[in-house]
């Protein structure tokens, strides 16, 4: 402690840290273009455009000269999984840092070449100029032996207020093409595959299969094989609508044993508590210097599973050549992927060659990883052609991976004064973690039906340091003298769960903000001064303010049937800081009307996507909160379609208005997670101002709201 | 199974020898190269394939190959392109009115039917309009936006023309 003062020694931000070589990053190619290959990918989140324009700026180059390409195991720097919205602090830290680097190498090489100093020279657009006309650019001196080296730790970046194309609103690359429908998704890329083909799944998860009868499947036209594997069945076919009619024959003439596993939806809270499962305190802060505590609140809070439910189908396509795999796909994780690929093939990891496509909106760990083993094990039996696979409405809501139900208790103990002196947070869910590439055994859907069954995971958690999983933003962000953050991992997992977008954090936040709003009514105090009060961090301060402020908060009207609420978190406690107010409407139906949100994500580099981001998030969640949970009975999970679990519609969509409050020298965070927690705290706490009571337990429908409306009264 | 049907796609004449029962939206991203029509969900739920058969707004996925022949359809492909862009097209990529983009096209189709029938809509009618396309990404408001800046676009072309 007593050389407090000298630095600890510079290292590689983000992703360079564990991809050093400048050369994986980016190169310069003689015919007038950058090419640029992230190991993040686009996900429909608009972070390839985030990136060109970090490139872009640091080199000096238009950002139409950058190209991107899309990540492979063949070549691309490994950046693990493209989630918990850590590519602009991962990948985005990396590649400024790269290509700041890259810059100053070629005007090296450039003063080498004109005969002047360094410093001389300027670039435009590519162009490396100096004095007396003296002229070359990165195109000339393209060679890429010049950046096959490690990054430096050590380099001088653009001070943020010389920047000009990070910072603003460029239009996003991906977008004309979706307008035009030219083909981008890789559903559409890979529509000439020669093959299709489709899965059986069982009619439940437990289910085995008790008799296989594929003769009338066989007799469909365009068939070309069908593939058993144990409790496994997949057809490969000439054409997508004979790949179905096999299937579809398959499922009337196959029968199955099946199995109630299931808990009892209609019990959840109940059956969460009652699971066994591995309690660990995760957080705490102790303070003995308090008031006797004279009352405890308790409130206990559920969320239903949630399905991804993305409007795309899990789409792949893989081929094999001998014994070597290529697999193309639309997953979070091209390395991950591969590895869980490997082991179910008993293949060294460099006989699979995982390469990116983009697909439709991903917001978590959907079935893009399990649709890419359902290609891979059916392109099998057709060695040398390339099959694609593409999954029902039916396998993407009920067989993708679930974001688990999740029970939560809240206790708060209050002084004399009604102070807070202690606060006690459980949280009861399966993990929220079961991405492949992780562990000794794969992940993947199908592998658990396979004649070589390979054993069930039960989902985990990230440790609370980086982020956390059920317990994600479980820990207050106030200043409590006394709280104990508790997480009940459970220790079975008859639905399969894991990541979706904020993982446990809507849930947790929910609780918190709901449980905040009662206490600060208790003490007759304003909600949104009630949280100030008890925030000492200035940017969580700033973003309430914020948020307050324009929604006119102060001077907001009361009427007959409306309501405003206000809800706060930062993100997993270290990323933005983000407020919401809502103001919701109850007469026949009840309706989110409006969502005023302020939102500090550090330096912004794209405004307009960022925008889109914390908006898209905002409605998302308000669909989550309104209407969403995943229907099963106590064998088969019976959310199969758009009817059996319905999503927030047009009509049905608040109005969105967001502050960005920009900070260009602080560090650039990724956001769009961040308003899931606040929105939910907020329709709650709008539904309780309006019609004076309050819903525990998530979805908060119209049904909820009036069996408590009936229960008050 | 297979005979052959004439089709009518984007003004062009297609005979295709197919199952009659195939659904269109296979026909017209399988055989005929047309992707940017979307299998969202094969129930005609989600809106992502919808396609305009003589003027009206048809989900592809459930419409019979058969039931199509000799009528006029027109896919996004159809609706506009970079040389001659729809003015919602041009209008989707000022106000960025998507995300992922996967529901996009569809949305496309139904917004440029709605526009023919009603060339100035409210915002009620517009969203109502579009209560049959699903979107996961919440594109919505700017999706909305998009298609009132296209209504006063396309108004203000024709009381010129």
């Amino acid at each position: 402690m007593s050389d407090a003062k000298a630095s600890p020694p510079p290292v590689l931000p983000g992703s360079l840290k564990a991809n050093p070589r400048l050369g994986q990053w980016l190169r310069f190619d003689a015919s007038g273009y950058v090419e640029l290959c992230p190991g993040k990918v686009e996900i429909g989140q608009g972070i390839i455009t985030a990136l060109m324009q970090i490139a872009a700026e640091e080199l000096d180059v238009e950002p139409a000269r950058i190209h991107l390409k899309a990540p492979t195991t063949a070549e691309s720097p490994n950046e693990g999984v493209t989630s918990g919205s850590l590519s602009i602090q991962d990948s985005g830290s990396a590649i400024r840092h790269a290509s700041a680097q890259a810059r100053a190498i070629y005007l090296a090489q450039a003063a080498e070449k004109l005969g002047v100093d360094a410093d001389v020279l300027r670039i435009e657009d590519g162009a490396i100029r100096g004095p007396d006309n003296l002229a070359t650019s990165y195109w000339e001196l393209a060679d890429d032996a010049l950046l096959d080296r490690d990054a430096d730790p050590q380099v001088a970046k653009k001070p943020s207020g010389a920047r000009t194309v990070s910072g603003s609103s460029l239009r996003r690359l991906d977008i004309p093409e979706k307008i035009f429908g030219e083909p981008r998704f890789i559903h559409d890329r890979m529509q000439a595959s020669v093959l299709h083909g489709r899965v059986l799944r069982p009619p439940s998860p437990s289910a085995t299969l008790k008799n296989f009868d594929d003769a009338r499947a066989k007799a469909v036209p365009g068939l070309v094989a069908i593939v058993r594997d144990g409790n496994y069945i997949g057809v490969i076919a000439e054409s997508e609508f004979a790949a179905n009619k096999a299937i579809d024959r398959l499922r009337w003439d196959c029968t199955w044993d099946e199995k109630a596993t299931l808990p009892d939806e209609y019990n959840l809270g109940q059956w969460l508590r009652s699971v066994p499962a591995d309690s660990n305190v995760v957080a705490s802060r102790e303070n003995k210097d308090v008031a006797p505590k004279v009352r405890t609140v308790r409130r206990d809070f559920t969320r239903p599973f949630v399905a991804h439910a993305s409007i795309g189908l899990c789409c792949s396509a893989a081929e094999w050549q001998g014994d070597a795999l290529h697999v193309w796909t639309h997953c979070q994780g091209i390395y991950n992927l591969r590895a869980d690929l490997a082991l179910v093939f008993g293949l060294e990891p460099e006989a699979v060659v995982v390469e990116h496509m983009e697909g439709a909106g991903c917001y978590g760990h959907n079935g893009a990883d399990d649709v890419a083993l359902d290609a891979a094990l059916l392109a099998r039996a057709v060695p040398g052609k390339r099959v694609r696979v593409l999954w029902s409405r039916e396998e993407e809501i009920a067989w993708s991976p679930h974001s688990p139900g999740m029970a939560i208790t809240i206790e708060a103990d209050l002084d004399e004064k009604g102070e807070i002196v202690d606060w006690r947070h459980q949280v009861w869910s399966n993990g929220h973690a079961t991405r492949p590439g992780r562990g000794d055994n794969p992940t993947l859907l199908s592998a658990y039906y396979l004649e070589k069954a390979f054993p069930r995971i039960v989902a985990g958690n990230m440790p609370l340091q980086t982020g956390g999983g059920a317990d994600r933003n479980a820990v207050p962000a106030y200043n409590f003298p006394n709280f104990a953050v508790t997480n009940h991992r459970l220790l079975e997992m008859p639905i399969r769960t894991s990541a979706l977008r904020s993982l446990g954090a809507t849930a947790n936040v929910f609780a918190i903000e709901s449980m905040m709003d009662e206490l600060a009514k208790e003490a007759g105090e304003d909600p949104v001064a009630f949280r100030l009060r008890h925030l000492d961090d200035p940017r969580a301060r700033a973003v309430i303010e914020a948020a307050a402020k324009r929604a006119n908060w102060a001077s907001r009207q009361k009427r007959e049937g409306t309501g405003y609420g206000v809800g706060y978190a930062k993100y997993k406690n270290l990323a933005s800081w983000c407020a919401a107010i809502a103001e919701i409407e109850a007469d026949e139906e009840i309706r989110v009307r409006r969502l005023t949100i302020a939102v500090d994500a550090g330096e912004v580099i794209n405004p307009d996507g960022l925008a889109n981001q914390i908006e898209g998030g905002a409605i998302q969640t308000v669909s989550w909160v309104m209407k969403e949970a995943v229907r099963f009975d106590d064998t088969r999970i019976t959310s199969v379609d758009w009817e059996t679990y319905p999503i927030l519609k047009f009509s049905e969509v608040p109005a969105v208005d967001i502050e960005i409050i920009n900070r260009p020298d602080e560090r650039a965070l990724g956001a769009g997670e961040a308003p899931h927690g606040p929105v939910a705290g907020a329709i709650a706490n709008a539904i309780h101002d309006a019609l004076g009571v309050r819903v525990y337990d998530l979805p908060l429908t119209f049904d909820r709201i009036v069996k408590a409306m009936q229960e008050a009264d | 199974m297979s005979e052959s049907i004439r089709l009518s796609v984007n003004g062009k004449e297609h005979d295709i020898a197919a199952d009659p029962d195939t659904p269109l939206l296979h026909v017209l991203r399988q055989n005929l190269g047309l992707t940017g029509s979307h299998l969202g969900c094969g129930l005609n739920q989600c809106g992502a394939c919808n396609v305009l058969i003589d003027g009206h707004v048809i989900a592809a996925c459930d419409t019979p190959l058969w039931s199509a022949a000799g009528k006029q359809i027109v896919t996004i492909e159809g609706l506009g392109g970079r040389g001659n862009p729809h003015p919602l097209q041009t209008a989707f990529i000022d106000e960025q009115a998507a995300q992922c983009g996967y529901c996009i096209s569809g949305i496309l189709v139904t917004a440029a039917a709605l526009l023919k029938s009603n060339p100035d809509p409210d915002e009620a009618e517009i969203r109502s309009a579009l209560d049959g396309n699903l979107c996961r990404c919440g594109a919505h408001n700017r999706i909305v936006q998009a298609i009132q800046k296209a209504a006063k676009a396309m108004r203000s072309e024709g009381a010129a023309a």
